[in-house]
């Protein structure tokens, strides 16, 4: 059974969102979705500066059975991306929600939040998708 | 039974494994009315003794004596151990390498191919092929609108002077993904395009330029310009080249400042016949940025679990078979024979080897030139070229053809039915396999036939009283 | 199985500056006078970088290569899907006479008479054996035979101005390359799910198809390795919603000169003539992948096709007008023409009655195999079902127990001197191996194949990590995939050579 932290919110497509006290938001993939792909071995990653809108295409993971698109959970300006990953993808096999996040949003519309999934709608989707 | 093993016991005792008493059973969940067709259509099989007898006596029928056919396949000498080695059954039989600890022999030769034409090209990375140089560049046209993820461009500059048969091919095979082919047109003197027709397209998104050198005629290309132009306009300059120009032409990762994005060409040059036009290969090179973009299949070289090196491919999630509907291309196979033909070929002539047939070649060239101007045939495009050559006749290009092929003469390809702005001309292309003798009798035949043909005319203008 | 010791050098390590093949020198001329009449600023100045070594190490160094592959002609290759058969000799010395080897494609159909000969009569052999009215050679492998396919639907139905059917169907189970395909079309995929028993969900395909459809992609016999029973129905419910049908050829073998997809209703298909033909898979092509059609998409075959002149009996291509609504070129020339002089020899060898035997031992060979390891307990994914030429076994519960995976299994597997099986393919069966035999397998090969899949299930209840770390006996272990695509290296970089 894969890690899923209650403070974060969902979307269908395995990306987490964690918002900071700063109006800010943390984004990256969850720890299903990083153990379903295995061994990551690129990430391409959105450009800072860059404004982004939701369900748009942020950015890939790729591992060596997968390739798969980013979705943005959430609007906003990109305020900062991991560099990390670019050396090291297994970021995201080890810690997904920690080291392994992918970018920083500037968030725009905090009404965006109410359509995500929390913790708990999210740990019930991965449920059924294995019945 | 052609190639099919069983003796009737064992038939039998197959059968009697499964509890059936005939072969048909095993199709009793086809549906009665689609089973066992007639084709009586179909010959009756006979031996392989007797049906290479035919295919032998079908083959003879093509031969001739002399040929200076071009335009995109070449004549050139493939030493005799290429196909020797090719011929292997371990490399003809096997399958994609999928299986990599069983395939390290195809695996090595493909890495060893890709650093070949990466060094030949001057580029950082090569695949390990495409299916021919005309899909190849069709391929990286689809790869550049997808390497131009800021815009999604599908603008892209074809210049008139890229084979024509390149540019239908790039048609079909790009059209449903909305990409649009602008035509550039070429200075009809020099048969080079000129920077002045570039200007049109300075307000468009433009995706990618297009430049080949030699281009169809054997002219060779400004290509560092072009390249400039292209980089500073944002596109990608995606070159087509001649491998085998590539030892004395500026190679494609030199092009202007920044070098080609994307470079393509027909392998068949290196070591594979002409053979009816396939299977030939299509080499392509990118810069490192592009690579996660390439079709195609890539081998890497990676470890063991003991720490020795070996082969694998690699990057496979960007292929159809795990991404499905939104893989890089369909593309499945590469021409892995070809490649090995073109590994090995590479190494037999080495820097050297290679240099002299590039020279060899040129070296014919300005020979025929030279010998079609004294006999007062007119030589089309100024601009430098390699290998090939545009002659204007004084008569109809078709029954001077016919009059040659007859004497077992293939002269050369006309240009009327790619250009029509060109009548009369003739497009011929020489290599090292050409003698001074083939030369001299080349022209000798040529300039008779056209003189016999210009003849004809005057006849019948006299039959007809005109 | 004896492997000798070999070096794992690359040619370019063997190479020694001044060094050449001097037999493969063909002239002795100064780059600078030979190239006056060309701008220094397009010459090349930077070294080729090309390896100079000499022509005993070159024939050495890939014979040594060549003995490190498995193939056809050393292993059995039971890779489902594939159709590993036996690639005749006499087909590949044929395609080597002269007269085919130098004839330019560009030729004037004078001194193309042999070669056109051979292409005419192979385009009715193909459109005989697949019960279609025409059929193109030129599509270069399977995946452009497929474009060619589905470039023809769609030509078909704007010709008739029905611009609405931008959907393609496409089961769960098909190969990759067909939803590819589809898009690189234009078109949007829509998936159909198969059932239980690996048919198409007939209900599901009725609720999916409509004016949107474009067509079907269909493989029969299917990629779960068994014949699709409801093919007509099928048939009649995307014909009647106006939908056209495509026949994906990837396993004709298993019912050639059995049963026809053009009497099943299909309109257009390919062909694998280097799985069905015998032609040699030469470490992953050239393939060749021809389209045949029926009446109504004849005219949308791609060219250049060769006719026969009524009179003269001579053979010529036929040119671009008289095929106005052809969907065009996808090679500058021809396809792989050599790949399809195989072909013509094989089927000419085989003839009316050999073409009948390939569907009837192929699926003997399958079903034998198949009986022979449902005996051993080995679990099929579909027991109640008829093997075509290949089926699927499954080894989720020996996974389950001993953590021994399908891979590991297969790597395994090539210890004992047999290819492994296509593993993890179709992605609906977990663990699964897809077995092909092929006709042209004796019967104590697939008893030997057998006995080394106990003895290797033996092994994985008895000794997992044997298997999991396998294969032990080959030029190298298990290699780092991993470490291949993050440390991307693709091209050698002079370390430090002499």
């Amino acid at each position: 059974m894969s890690h899923i932290p209650a403070e974060l919110k969902f979307l269908t497509t395995h990306e987490w969102v964690r918002v900071e006290a700063d109006g800010t938001a943390f984004i990256g993939i969850s720890d299903h979705a990083q153990s379903a792909m295995g061994d990551l071995v690129y990430v391409e990653l959105p450009e800072v500066g860059t404004t982004i809108s939701a369900g748009e295409e942020l950015g890939v993971v790729e591992s060596v059975k997968a390739a798969s698109d980013i979705y943005a959970p959430i609007s906003g300006e990109i305020l900062a991306v991991n560099d990390n990953l670019s050396e090291s993808p297994e970021l995201i096999n080890t810690d997904p929600y920690g080291d392994g996040w992918i970018c920083q949003i500037q968030l725009q519309d905090p009404i965006e939040l109410d359509d995500l999934l929390s913790a708990e709608d999210y740990s019930e989707q991965l449920e059924e998708d294995e019945e | 039974m052609p190639y099919i093993p069983h003796t009737q016991e064992d038939t039998a005792q197959m059968l009697d494994q499964l509890a059936l008493s005939q072969t048909q059973d095993l199709f009793d969940e086809i549906p009665l009315s689609l089973r066992s067709p007639s084709l009586q259509n179909l010959l009756v099989g006979e031996s392989e003794m007797q049906v290479m007898r035919q295919m032998q006596q079908r083959a003879d029928l093509d031969r001739y004596q002399l040929s200076f056919l071009g335009a995109g396949s070449y004549h050139h000498h493939i030493p005799a151990a290429v196909w020797d080695l090719v011929g292997r059954g371990e490399f003809l039989t096997a399958y994609t390498p999928y299986q990599a600890e069983a395939s390290q022999g195809t695996l090595q030769v493909i890495y060893e191919y890709q650093t070949m034409m990466a060094r030949l090209t001057a580029m950082p990375v090569a695949n390990a092929s495409l299916y021919d140089g005309a899909s190849a560049l069709a391929e990286a046209i689809l790869m550049a609108v997808r390497a131009n993820r800021q815009t999604h461009a599908k603008n892209i500059l074809m210049p008139d002077s890229v084979h024509p048969l390149y540019r239908e091919v790039c048609q079909r095979l790009t059209a449903a993904q909305d990409v649009v082919l602008h035509a550039l047109p070429f200075n009809p003197l020099t048969g080079q395009i000129e920077q002045a027709v570039l200007m049109q397209f300075v307000d468009m998104d433009v995706a990618a330029v297009v430049v080949a050198s030699p281009n169809v005629f054997g002219v060779i290309e400004e290509v560092h310009a072009l390249t400039n132009w292209a980089h500073q306009q944002q596109a990608l300059m995606i070159a087509v080249v001649n491998p085998i120009s590539l030892v004395v032409l500026v190679p494609p990762g030199e092009w202007g400042e920044k070098g080609a994005d994307i470079a393509v060409g027909e392998g068949q040059p290196l070591g594979v016949p002409v053979a009816s036009g396939g299977p030939y290969f299509g080499f392509m090179c990118a810069q490192q940025q592009w690579i996660r973009q390439m079709p195609g299949r890539l081998v890497g070289r990676t470890l063991d679990r003991h720490g020795k090196p070996g082969f694998t491919l690699t990057l496979q999630a960007r292929e159809q078979h795990i991404l499905r509907s939104k893989a890089t291309s369909n593309i499945c196979t590469n021409q892995g024979l070809l490649v090995t033909a073109a590994t090995v070929y590479m190494s037999l002539l080495g820097p050297e080897g290679l240099k002299q047939v590039a020279l060899a070649s040129h070296t014919n060239r300005q020979q025929l030139v030279a010998q079609l101007q004294t006999k007062g045939f007119e030589i089309l495009f100024s601009g430098p070229s390699f290998h090939e050559l545009v002659v204007r006749l004084p008569v109809a290009v078709e029954p001077v053809l016919d009059h040659l092929a007859q004497q077992g003469i293939l002269a050369g390809v006309a240009l009327s039915p790619w250009f029509e702005q060109f009548p009369n001309c003739l497009l011929m292309c020489t290599t090292e396999v050409h003698t001074v003798e083939d030369l001299d009798q080349l022209v000798q035949q040529l300039a008779q036939a056209v003189a016999k043909i210009a003849a004809v005319p005057v006849r019948a203008a006299e039959l007809f009283g005109v | 199985m004896s492997i000798t010791v070999m070096d794992s050098q690359l040619i370019f390590e063997k190479s020694r500056r001044g060094r050449q093949a001097s037999a493969q020198v063909t002239a002795q001329l100064e780059a600078d006078k030979a190239l006056a009449d060309i701008p220094a600023a397009l010459r090349r100045r930077s070294a080729v970088g090309l390896p100079e070594v000499s022509e005993l190490q070159v024939v050495r160094h890939y014979t040594n290569l060549s003995a490190k592959n498995f193939a056809i002609d050393k292993n059995f290759y039971p890779l489902g899907s594939c159709t590993m058969k036996y690639n005749p000799r006499g087909a590949h010395k044929a395609a080597s006479f002269p007269g085919f080897l130098q004839r330019h494609p560009l030729a004037p159909a004078s001194h193309s008479q042999g070669f056109l000969a051979c292409m005419f009569d192979l385009q009715q052999m193909l459109a005989e054996v697949t019960g279609m009215r025409a059929v193109s050679l030129t599509p270069m492998a399977g995946a452009q035979g497929e474009f060619a396919g589905v470039a023809m639907i769609r030509a078909y139905h704007q010709s008739r101005g029905d611009l609405a059917r931008q959907e393609m169907l496409v089961p769960t189970a098909a190969h990759g390359t067909n939803p590819a395909t589809a898009v690189m079309c234009g078109y949007r995929v829509v998936e159909v799910p198969v059932d239980a028993s690996g048919d198409v969900d007939l209900a599901e395909l009725k609720a999916k198809v409509g004016p949107q459809t474009a067509g079907l992609m269909l493989t029969n016999p299917s990629t779960c390795g068994v014949f699709e029973r409801n093919i007509l129905s099928i048939a009649q419910v995307v014909h009647d919603a106006g939908g056209l049908l495509y026949y994906d050829g990837a396993n004709l073998n298993a019912i050639m000169g059995q049963a026809r997809p053009g009497d099943m209703g299909f309109d257009v298909l390919h062909l694998n003539l280097h799985k069905t033909f015998a032609t040699p898979h030469g470490g992953g092509g050239p393939g060749a992948g021809p389209v045949g059609a029926s009446a109504r998409l004849a005219a949308f075959l791609p060219g250049p096709c060769v006719a026969q002149d009524k009179i003269t009996g001579r053979y010529r291509f036929q040119a671009a007008l008289e095929t106005p609504q052809s969907i065009g070129r996808l090679s500058a020339f021809m396809g792989n023409a050599g790949v399809l002089v195989r072909a013509y020899f094989y089927a000419r060898v085989l003839g009316r009655e050999g073409i009948k035997r390939v569907g009837e031992f192929a699926a003997l060979n399958a079903n034998y195999l198949m009986q022979r390891l449902r005996e051993a307990g080995f679990d099929l994914a579909y027991p109640e079902r008829r093997a075509t030429h290949e089926f699927i076994i499954s080894f989720q519960a020996l996974q389950k127990k001993t953590g021994v995976s399908a891979m590991d299994m297969a790597k395994r597997l090539l210890d004992y001197g047999f290819h492994a099986p296509t593993t993890y393919f179709p992605l609906l069966i977990p663990e699964c191996w897809l077995i092909e035999p092929t006709e042209t397998e004796d019967l104590d090969t697939l008893d030997a194949f057998v006995k080394a899949l106990i003895t290797i299930r033996e092994e994985a209840l008895y000794n997992p990590e044997l298997v999991k770390t396998a294969p032990h006996t080959l030029p190298v272990k298990r290699l780092d995939d991993v470490l291949a695509a993050k440390q991307l290296d693709l091209v050698w970089r002079q370390v430090a050579t002499v």
